[in-house]
C-alpha cells in the first residue's frame, strides 16, 4: 500500500490518528499539548470523520480534571474517548486515572510530556509528568519521534481495546510535540486493519445503560477492598504480551518493527544506556558511531514502561553487559533512584534470581539524570556517559547536561563531539517572531520534504517574551533519515536575520567552518564589514565564512510587505543554499506561499510573490577582507552598574549562556530579587514617543496607558536641573499643590516597545497643526543614546510625596511611582496598565498572588521581571502558585496577615511599659484609610521594632517577626478569565464567599491568550477561538452578576480605554472595602485580531456598545440604604456590531460562514439589550427599606 | 394604460426605476421585495478591489501578528481555511461573484454589476468574472479623487478612457460609466468615453465627504443620504447630455419621489436610480414613486415614458441657455420684472 509522506509536527501526527479512531475527545488546554487538541476542535468543526464515518464530539471543559471526569463519564457509557494533555494538566487527572484504570476502561491519553512546577515553572519536556502517574495502573507508552508518535498513537489505542488496560501515550513535549518532520502516513484502512470493531463493541457494551443496568464505582470496607484492587493483576500480566502482538500486526502492516523493550548497538555491548523517549533516538544514534569506531555499546529503549516488561527487559539485554547506565528524564528527590531506574534495578535483581538473566555475574547498575525541562541531550553527552560507566566506581545518580558544582555529580563531557552525518545539511536562522522566520522555515522544510527525496527536520527555539521575541530555528535535510532530536551547533548556513542581534548574540558560534553566513543588512556589500563587531569580524575569518548580504526591510518595504521579511529570507536561503535549482526552488516557495496565504486572499500573494521576484537582484555576496578591523564590540547583556547577582546570573540568561551556568549560581528554593527587568536594555521599538512640553497638558493619560512603564512624569524643584543633561526637557508644573515646581515627562527609549498607545491616548492637540500632539512617535536609533542619558537623570530625581496629594484622579495617580515595569508582555498588551496602576496605588503594600497564564509568564519568566521596588525597597512581592488555585493562594496570604496581625496586636499591650501607652494605643487605634494613615503607622512600627530589638524577651522577638504586619497591606489576586472564569472558579467563588479582604483583579481578555486563544467561558457569543472554531454559540459567563449575588462582594466592571477615571476610582473603592472585591478588567489582547494601536479605542467601542457595561457594586452602599449598583456607563450607542466587526475574532466567522456569523451576531445583540435592561433594573432597586413608597 | 417602459443599455426595462449601487443587493431576499415592489433592474453593491486588497492584507495581518514568536501561542486563531473545505475567507471577488450567480437565479429583472477597481488588473480580472456570472451590464465605478498638482487632467482623463477601452475588450456585456461631476468639460469627455466603449453614462457618483469634529481635532467621515436638492446638478447635465452623445444616460443622485423621476426622464435619463430613499422610507416606497408616475402620466395625459424622454433636455427646451450660465441671469431678471413698475 502506497502511503502518502507529510510533514508534519508531532502534536498534528498524534491529533491525526486521535481524532480517527475515537468517538469523543474532551479537552483543555495547556503547552505543549493544547496543539493536539486544536486540530481535533477544528477538524471536528469542518466536518472530518473518523473511520466509522461519523464526527467525533470535541468538547472544552473548564480544567484538565473536568477533561479527565468527562472522559471518565464517556468511557463509562461506551464512547471511544480520548483527551489530551501535559504536566500539570496530567496531574489533574491523576484522581480519574485510578478510577478508569481500576475499572479495566480502555482510553488512550496522549501526553506531550512535560516538567512539572517545582522552584518553578516551565513549559518544557522531560519526563516529570508522566512517572508521577506510574501507580495510577494506565499503561504508559513511550514514543521518542514524530513518526513514532504517529504510530503509537494507533498502537496504543490496539493495545488498551484488547487488553482493557488504560493506555497513556507519551513523548516529550516541544521536542517531539514541536519537531516538524517528515513521516509516512497511516491510512484509514491501516486504522481499520489495527482496531477491531468487536473490541470496540465490547467497549460499548460494557458502558453503562438503564437498559441493562450495573453499579459500578462502590465503596468496599476492610474486608474486601484490598481482594478486589488484585483482581485486575492477569490483565496487568497480559498487557506487555498484547502490546507487542499489536506492533508486530503493525510491522506487518506498514514495515515499521517496534518492541516492547527495543535494543540497539552491539551484540556483544559491555555498557548498555537504558532510557525512553527521543533521548534513546540520540543515544542509539551515538552507540551506532561509536561502535563503528571498535567500541562495544549498546542501548535499550523501553518503549512500554507500564506495566514493564520484565521479561522483554532482561530478554533485550546482551548476556555480556558488565555496566548498565539508567538515564532517567525526571528528578524524584530523595528516592534511592529515579524511577527507571528503579524498575531496571528490580527486574535485573529478579532476573538474577529466577535465572531469567541472560548473565550469570550482575552487571554494576547506575542511574543518573538529563535533559529535565527540554535540557538538551546530545551524542557528547551519551559519549560522556558511557566513559563514566568504564570507570572504576563510577558516579551513581549522576546528571549530564549541566554542571552541578554544589553535589558535585556531574559527568564531564567533550561538547566538541559530533557524530552529524557528512552528508546531512544543517542550518541556523536567528530571527525575530514578529518578521516571519519561522513561519518561512516550515515552509522550507516542507518543501524540501515535499519537493525532494530529501528528509527534512525543523526545530524551533521560541522566546519567553511576546514582544521583540527572538527565534532560533534549526533545519537539518539530507538523503538519510533525520535521527537528531537535538539542537545543531555546527550548521552549513547560518541566517542572521536581524543586524542588532550580532552586538548581543555569539550567532558565528553556530557555524561551521566554511559555512555560509547570511546577514539581514541594512547596508550593502561594500559598506557591512565596518559595522560588524570585532568579534564577528573574527568568526569570518577564523571559520573562513563565505558572507552574503541582503538588506531584506528595503526588499520588503518595496513589495509593501512591511517588517517581514521571510520570504524574501527564505529566497535567500534557497539561492545561496543550492538544496534545489533556483527556478525550481522559486516554483516551490510561490507553490508554498500560495498555500499558506492563498486563503487570505490574492493581495497578500501578490505581495509575497513579488518580495520573492525582488529578493535575487539584491543578495551580494561580500568580500571578505584580510583581517579584522572593527572598533565595535559586542555589547554586555546588562550594565555595569547592576547588582552582582544580575550581571553574573541573569546576564548570561540574557546573553544566551544561561545553560553554562552551575547548579551554584541559582538560589535553592526559587527565590529571586525583584526590579530585574530595568537591567534589561531589549531595545526593540524602532519608534518612541517624544514629548512636545509646549503642547502636553500634564493630564496623565499617556502614563496611565503605557503598559510598560516607559512613559513617566515627575513633578520637582526647579533647582535640581542645574544636573540636567542639556537635552532634558521640562515645563512649569501644572499642579497647583505644586506652585512654581517644574514637570518633566520621560521616556525610557530602551525599555519602549513602540506600542503607540500613550499617542493614542494622547488628548493634547497642536492647535495650529492638529496631526501633532503632546506626544508623537520618533525613530529610535538617533536619539536612542541622549534619551537614555535623559532617561537616567530623570530617574535621579526625587519621587513625589504621596502624602501630598489625592491620588483620587487620574492627573494626581499618574505622579505615583509604578513597581510594575518593562516586562515582555506583548506590545501594546491590554493588561499590563492595570498591574502598573495597582502597584502604583498600593505597591509598596502589596503581596500578589498571581494565577499561571500571561500574567505570571511576563511577570515571572526569568531572566528577567518586572515587578520592582521604590526606593525604601518596598515592593509588591509576589508568587505563582498554579493555574487552578490562584483564588486560594491569595487567602492564604491574606490569613496569614490577618493571623500576624492579630497577633501582634495581642502582644503589643505586653509591651505597653517598654513601648509607651500612647504608643500602643496610637497603633491599635490607627486610621490607614489615607496614605498619610498608612505612613504614620509605619513609622509608629518602626519606632516599636527599634525599641524591642535591644529586648531580650521571647514574645518581644515574636512581636519583632510580626510587627511589619501592624501596617495594613492589600492582598492582590490577579489573574486572567481562563482561571477566573474556568479553572479556578470554584476556587475564586469560595474565596468570594469567605468574606476576608482580598482584590481580585480578573484581566479579561476573553481567552486562553498565554496558550494561544483557547475559548473560556468568558468567550463572547459569535466569537471564533480555538476550541470555538465554529465560534463560540453561547454567551459570555456573567461574573459580575455571580459576584454581586452574594450582596457582600464589592465587583467593579472597567475599561480604562473608557474610562480611565472610573478604572481609578474602581481599584481605590476595592483597596478600600474591608471584604472581597472583585475587578473584571476589560484587556484588549493580541488574540482579538487587530491592530493593538487601537486597543483602547476598541474598548470605548466596547462600552458604547453597552457590551461591556461600566459598573461597580460597592456593598458599603447598600448599608447606607443606598442602591449598592452604580452604572458608570451611558446608554449604548452603538450597535454590538459595529465593535465586533473590527475585530478579525468575530470578522473571521462573517468570511467563513456568513449564516451562522449573523445568526449568532443577532443573539449576541440581543445578550448585550437583555443584560444592560437587566443591569438598569437593579440599579433602581430600592435599598432603603421601603419598597419604593414614601413613608 | 400609461406604458412605463424604457430601454437601458439595451435592456429592456418595465420601468425607470433602476435600485442603484447600495447594501439593498447584498441579500438575495430584499432584492426579491425590490422587484415584487416593481424596481426594472438592480446595480449591485459595488466590488472594491480596494477594500478587497485591504481585508486581505488585514486578516493576513492579524491572523500572523504575534506568532511564531512565543512558544505557548504559536498562534492566536483556529486556521479555519486550512482544516477544511474552505478555500478563501470571504474576502475576494469570489463572494460577490457568487452573490451576483444567486440574485440572477432568485430574480427575473436585470441585475448590472458594479465595479470599482485600483488597478488595470484588478479591473479586466473582476470585470470578466462579474460577466461570466451572469451580470447582465457592468457599471464602472471610477471613482478617483485626484489631488496631486503634478497631473493634469488630460493625463486623469486618458487612463479613464484606457481603461474602458480595455475592459470593452475583455468583455460583452454593456457598460455603463457612473461619473463624478469634476469634469472640466464633461460633454467632450463623455463623448470620448462612449467613443472608448461604454454604453451609457451613470450621473453623478456621489463622494462621501468627510467633515471635521471641532471637539476631538478629528476628520470624521459621514455619510448623508442623498434628498431631493441634490437632484439638480445632474438633471442639467443629463438634460444637457442627452441627443448629443450615443449613449443612454442614467440619473441617479436626488431620485426620491415620483416628481423626480419624472424630471429625470423628462431631461433625458432612461433610468432613474434611487437607493437613499429605499434606505430611508423602505422598499413600499418604490410602489409609491411607480404609482405616483403612472397617476400623473395618467392625468397630464402621457403614453409613455418613451414619449417623454429627453422632452425637456437642452436641445427640447425653448430655451436651451436655460440650462447654462444665463439660468442665473433669468433667475435676477425674473424677480426684477416682477416687481417692475
Amino acid at each position: 500500500m502506497k502511503r502518502p509522506t507529510i510533514t508534519v509536527d508531532g502534536t498534528e501526527a498524534v491529533a491525526m490518528v486521535a481524532h480517527k479512531i475515537n468517538e469523543v475527545i474532551a479537552i483543555y488546554p495547556i503547552t505543549p499539548s493544547s496543539g493536539m487538541g486544536e486540530f481535533a476542535d477544528a477538524w471536528s468543526a469542518v466536518g472530518r470523520t473518523n473511520i466509522w464515518g461519523t464526527v467525533p464530539l470535541v468538547v472544552e471543559m473548564q480544567s484538565e480534571g473536568g477533561a479527565a471526569g468527562a472522559v471518565h463519564g464517556a468511557l463509562q457509557t461506551g464512547a471511544l474517548t480520548t483527551t489530551f494533555t501535559a504536566s500539570q494538566g496530567l496531574l489533574l487527572m491523576i484522581p480519574n486515572m485510578y478510577k478508569i484504570a481500576g475499572e479495566l476502561t480502555s482510553t488512550v491519553f496522549h501526553v506531550s510530556a512535560r516538567s512539572l512546577a517545582a522552584q518553578a515553572l516551565s513549559i518544557f519536556g522531560d519526563h516529570s509528568d508522566v512517572t508521577a502517574t506510574r501507580s495510577t495502573g494506565f499503561a504508559l507508552l513511550s514514543s521518542g519521534s514524530v513518526q513514532e508518535a504517529h504510530d503509537f498513537a494507533l498502537i496504543a489505542q490496539a493495545a488498551t481495546l484488547e487488553s482493557r488496560v488504560p493506555f497513556l501515550h507519551f513523548f516529550e513535549g516541544f521536542r517531539v510535540s514541536h519537531e516538524v518532520n517528515k513521516i509516512e502516513q497511516l491510512l484509514d484502512e491501516d486504522m481499520r486493519a489495527m482496531i477491531d470493531d468487536d473490541l470496540v463493541q465490547a467497549h460499548r457494551a460494557r458502558g453503562m445503560s438503564p437498559d441493562n443496568p450495573v453499579l459500578r464505582g462502590t465503596a468496599q470496607n476492610p474486608d474486601v477492598y484490598f481482594q478486589a484492587r488484585e483482581t485486575v493483576n492477569p490483565y496487568y500480566a497480559a498487557c506487555p504480551e498484547i502490546v507487542q502482538r499489536n506492533m508486530d500486526k503493525f510491522a506487518k502492516l506498514t514495515g515499521r518493527q517496534y518492541h516492547n523493550i527495543d535494543y540497539y548497538g552491539a551484540p556483544d555491548a559491555e555498557r548498555v544506556i537504558v532510557m525512553m523517549g527521543c533521548g534513546a533516538v540520540t543515544a542509539a544514534e551515538t552507540a551506532k558511531y561509536l561502535n563503528q569506531e571498535g567500541e562495544k555499546l549498546g542501548i535499550i529503549a523501553v518503549r512500554l514502561y507500564r506495566p514493564f516488561p520484565v521479561a522483554d527487559f532482561l530478554k533485550s539485554l546482551p548476556p555480556s553487559v558488565e555496566t548498565i547506565a539508567v538515564l532517567d528524564r525526571t528528578k524524584e528527590p530523595g528516592s534511592t533512584g529515579e524511577p527507571l531506574f528503579l524498575d531496571v534495578s528490580a527486574a535485573v535483581q529478579e532476573g538474577m534470581e529466577k535465572g531469567t538473566a541472560p548473565f550469570t555475574k550482575k552487571p554494576r547498575i547506575i542511574g543518573g539524570r538529563y535533559g529535565l525541562s527540554s535540557k538538551e541531550f546530545t551524542p557528547a553527552m551519551v559519549k560522556g556517559v558511557f566513559e563514566e560507566m568504564q570507570e572504576g566506581s563510577p558516579k551513581n545518580s549522576f546528571v549530564v547536561g549541566i554542571r552541578d558544582d554544589v553535589t558535585n555529580n556531574s559527568i564531564d563531557y567533550d561538547p566538541g563531539f559530533s557524530i552529524e552525518d557528512p552528508d546531512t545539511v544543517r542550518a541556523v536562522f536567528f530571527g525575530l517572531g514578529a518578521d516571519g522566520t519561522v513561519g518561512a522555515n516550515k515552509n522550507s522544510i516542507k518543501i524540501i520534504g515535499e519537493e525532494t527525496d530529501n528528509h527534512a527536520q525543523g526545530f524551533f527555539v521560541y522566546d519567553s517574551k511576546k514582544s521583540g521575541a527572538i527565534t532560533i530555528s534549526h533545519l537539518r535535510f539530507g538523503p538519510q533519515p533525520i535521527q537528531a532530536p537535538y539542537l545543531i551547533d555546527n550548521a552549513n548556513f547560518v541566517a542572521c536575520h536581524q543586524f542588532t542581534f550580532l552586538e548581543r548574540y555569539d550567532v558565528l558560534k553556530y557555524a561551521a567552518p566554511g559555512a555560509v553566513f547570511l546577514l539581514n543588512s541594512f547596508v550593502g556589500p561594500d559598506e557591512v564589514w565596518d559595522k560588524l563587531p570585532r568579534q564577528v569580524q573574527e568568526a569570518i575569518l577564523e571559520k573562513k565564512l563565505r558572507f552574503y548580504v541582503i538588506d531584506g526591510y528595503q526588499v520588503a518595504e518595496e513589495a509593501g510587505m512591511g517588517r517581514r521579511i521571510n520570504t524574501i529570507m527564505q529566497t535567500c536561503f534557497f539561492a545561496i543554499s543550492g538544496v534545489l535549482p533556483r527556478d525550481q526552488a522559486i516554483t516551490a516557495i510561490k507553490d508554498a506561499i500560495r498555500k499558506t496565504y492563498g486563503k487570505r486572499g490574492e493581495a497578500v500573494v501578490k505581495r509575497n510573490f513579488d518580495a520573492v521576484d525582488k529578493t535575487l537582484a539584491n543578495l551580494f555576496e561580500v568580500e571578505v577582507p584580510q583581517a579584522a578591523t572593527s572598533e565595535l564590540t559586542m555589547r554586555a547583556p546588562v550594565s555595569i552598574a547592576a547588582p552582582e547577582f544580575v550581571q553574573e546570573v541573569l546576564g548570561e540568561i540574557i546573553a544566551g549562556r544561561g545553560d553554562d551556568l552551575p547548579v551554584s549560581a541559582f538560589p535553592v528554593d526559587g527565590t529571586y530579587p525583584t526590579g530585574t527587568s530595568q537591567w534589561e536594555k531589549r531595545n526593540i521599538a524602532l519608534e518612541i514617543p517624544q514629548w512636545e512640553e509646549d503642547i502636553c497638558i500634564q493630564c496623565g493619560k499617556c502614563v496611565f496607558v503605557c503598559p510598560h512603564a516607559v512613559i513617566r512624569e515627575k513633578v520637582y524643584d526647579p533647582a535640581l536641573l542645574a544636573d540636567a543633561p542639556p537635552s532634558f526637557q521640562f515645563a512649569d508644573a501644572r499642579w497647583k499643590e505644586f506652585p512654581n515646581m517644574k514637570y518633566t515627562l520621560s521616556v525610557a527609549p530602551e525599555d519602549c516597545t513602540g506600542c503607540a498607545l500613550c499617542v493614542e491616548a494622547c488628548p493634547a492637540k497642536d492647535k495650529s497643526q492638529v496631526g501633532r500632539k503632546a506626544i508623537n512617535m520618533v525613530d529610535q536609533p538617533p536619539i536612542r543614546e541622549q534619551e537614555a542619558a535623559n532617561w537616567d537623570f530623570f530617574l535621579s530625581l526625587p519621587e513625589v510625596d504621596r502624602s501630598a496629594i489625592n491620588i483620587g484622579n487620574v492627573k494626581n495617580s499618574q505622579l505615583l511611582q509604578p513597581l510594575f515595569e518593562f516586562s515582555g508582555a506583548c506590545a501594546g498588551c491590554g493588561e499590563t496598565p492595570y498591574l502598573k496602576l495597582l502597584t502604583q496605588l498600593f505597591g509598596d503594600r502589596t503581596i500578589v498572588a498571581n494565577a499561571t497564564g500571561c500574567s505570571s509568564i511576563y511577570g515571572g519568566n526569568l531572566p528577567t521581571t518586572p515587578w520592582a521596588a521604590n526606593e525604601e525597597g518596598r515592593g509588591p512581592a509576589w508568587s505563582n502558585s498554579l493555574f487552578e488555585d490562584n483564588a486560594e493562594f491569595g487567602l492564604g496570604m491574606r490569613l496569614t496577615l490577618d493571623k500576624h496581625q492579630e497577633y501582634a496586636r495581642e502582644l503589643l499591650p505586653k509591651f505597653a511599659d517598654h513601648l509607651g501607652e500612647d504608643l500602643v494605643s496610637e497603633i491599635l487605634n490607627d486610621d490607614q484609610t489615607s496614605e498619610a494613615g498608612i505612613a504614620a503607622q509605619r513609622s509608629r512600627v518602626e519606632e516599636v521594632k527599634e525599641r524591642l530589638s535591644s529586648l531580650d524577651d521571647p514574645q518581644a522577638k515574636d512581636l519583632l517577626s510580626v510587627a511589619d504586619d501592624l501596617v495594613n497591606k492589600s492582598v492582590w489576586i490577579v489573574g486572567g478569565d481562563g482561571w477566573a472564569y474556568d479553572i479556578g472558579y470554584g476556587g475564586l467563588d469560595h474565596v468570594l464567599a469567605m468574606g476576608r479582604n482580598v482584590n481580585i483583579l480578573v484581566l479579561d481578555t476573553e481567552v486562553y491568550s498565554n496558550t494561544g486563544g483557547q475559548a473560556s467561558k468568558a468567550t463572547p457569543r459569535a466569537a471564533v477561538a480555538k476550541f470555538a472554531a465554529k465560534g463560540k454559540g453561547l454567551p459570555k459567563k456573567d461574573l459580575g452578576m455571580i459576584a454581586m449575588s452574594y450582596g457582600y462582594v464589592y465587583v467593579a466592571k472597567i475599561a480604562m480605554g473608557a474610562s480611565d477615571q472610573q478604572t481609578l476610582r474602581a481599584f481605590l473603592e476595592a483597596d478600600a472595602y474591608d471584604g472581597p472585591s472583585l475587578i473584571i478588567a476589560y484587556s484588549h489582547c493580541i488574540a482579538h485580531g487587530y491592530d493593538l494601536i487601537k486597543g483602547l479605542e476598541q474598548q470605548k467601542m466596547a462600552v458604547q456598545s453597552g457590551f461591556w457595561p461600566l459598573f461597580r457594586y460597592n456593598p458599603q452602599l447598600a448599608e447606607e440604604g443606598k442602591n449598592p449598583l452604580i452604572i458608570d456607563s451611558k446608554k449604548p450607542t452603538i450597535s454590538f456590531s459595529d465593535y465586533a466587526y473590527n475585530e478579525t475574532r468575530y470578522r473571521m466567522l462573517l468570511q467563513s460562514d456568513e449564516q451562522r456569523a449573523e445568526a449568532l451576531m443577532n443573539q449576541a445583540e440581543n445578550d448585550v439589550t437583555s443584560r444592560w435592561e437587566l443591569y438598569q433594573q437593579m440599579a433602581k432597586m430600592n435599598y432603603d427599606g421601603k419598597n419604593g413608597k414614601e413613608e | 394604460m400609461v406604458d412605463l417602459s424604457t430601454s437601458y443599455l439595451g435592456l429592456d426595462l418595465k420601468n425607470p426605476l433602476v435600485a442603484s449601487a447600495s447594501p439593498l443587493s447584498q441579500k438575495v431576499e430584499t432584492v426579491r421585495k425590490l422587484e415584487e415592489a416593481g424596481i426594472s433592474a438592480v446595480v449591485m453593491y459595488s466590488l472594491f478591489e480596494e477594500q478587497i486588497i485591504y481585508d486581505s492584507l488585514r486578516l493576513d495581518r492579524d491572523l500572523s501578528q504575534g506568532t511564531e514568536s512565543f512558544a505557548e501561542a504559536l498562534t492566536f486563531f483556529p486556521d479555519l481555511a486550512a482544516q477544511g473545505d474552505l478555500n478563501q475567507y470571504s474576502i475576494g471577488p469570489d463572494d460577490y461573484v457568487e452573490n451576483l450567480h444567486n440574485l440572477k437565479q432568485a430574480v427575473d429583472i436585470p441585475i448590472i454589476g458594479s465595479l470599482n477597481g485600483m488597478t488595470n488588473g484588478g479591473w479586466i480580472e473582476y470585470a470578466q468574472k462579474i460577466e461570466t456570472a451572469g451580470a447582465d451590464a457592468l457599471e464602472l465605478n471610477i471613482y478617483n479623487l485626484s489631488t496631486n498638482p503634478e497631473v493634469s487632467c488630460l493625463e486623469i482623463e486618458k487612463e479613464y478612457l484606457d481603461l474602458v477601452r480595455a475592459i470593452r475588450d475583455s468583455i460583452n456585456i454593456p457598460i455603463a460609466v457612473k461619473l463624478s461631476p469634476f469634469f472640466t468639460n464633461l460633454p467632450n469627455f463623455a463623448r470620448n468615453l462612449v467613443e472608448a466603449g461604454a454604453n451609457g453614462l451613470v450621473l453623478f457618483n456621489r463622494f462621501y465627504q468627510p467633515d471635521l469634529d471641532l471637539e476631538e481635532l478629528e476628520v470624521v467621515p459621514r455619510l448623508v443620504l442623498s434628498s431631493s436638492q441634490e437632484l439638480r446638478l445632474p438633471l442639467r447635465w443629463i438634460a444637457i447630455l442627452y441627443g448629443r452623445i450615443a449613449a443612454d444616460l442614467a440619473l441617479t443622485t436626488g431620485i426620491h419621489t415620483t416628481e423626480d423621476v419624472l424630471k429625470a426622464t423628462m431631461a433625458g435619463a432612461s433610468a432613474s436610480m434611487t437607493a437613499s430613499s429605499i434606505l430611508k422610507y423602505g422598499i413600499e416606497h418604490v410602489v409609491e414613486i411607480l404609482e405616483g408616475l403612472e397617476f400623473w402620466m395618467e392625468e397630464h395625459e402621457y403614453e409613455s415614458i418613451n414619449q417623454m424622454k429627453g422632452s425637456m433636455s437642452q436641445q427640447a427646451v425653448a430655451e436651451p441657455a436655460a440650462f447654462e450660465r444665463a439660468n442665473y441671469i433669468k433667475v435676477l431678471s425674473s424677480f426684477d420684472l416682477r416687481f417692475a413698475p
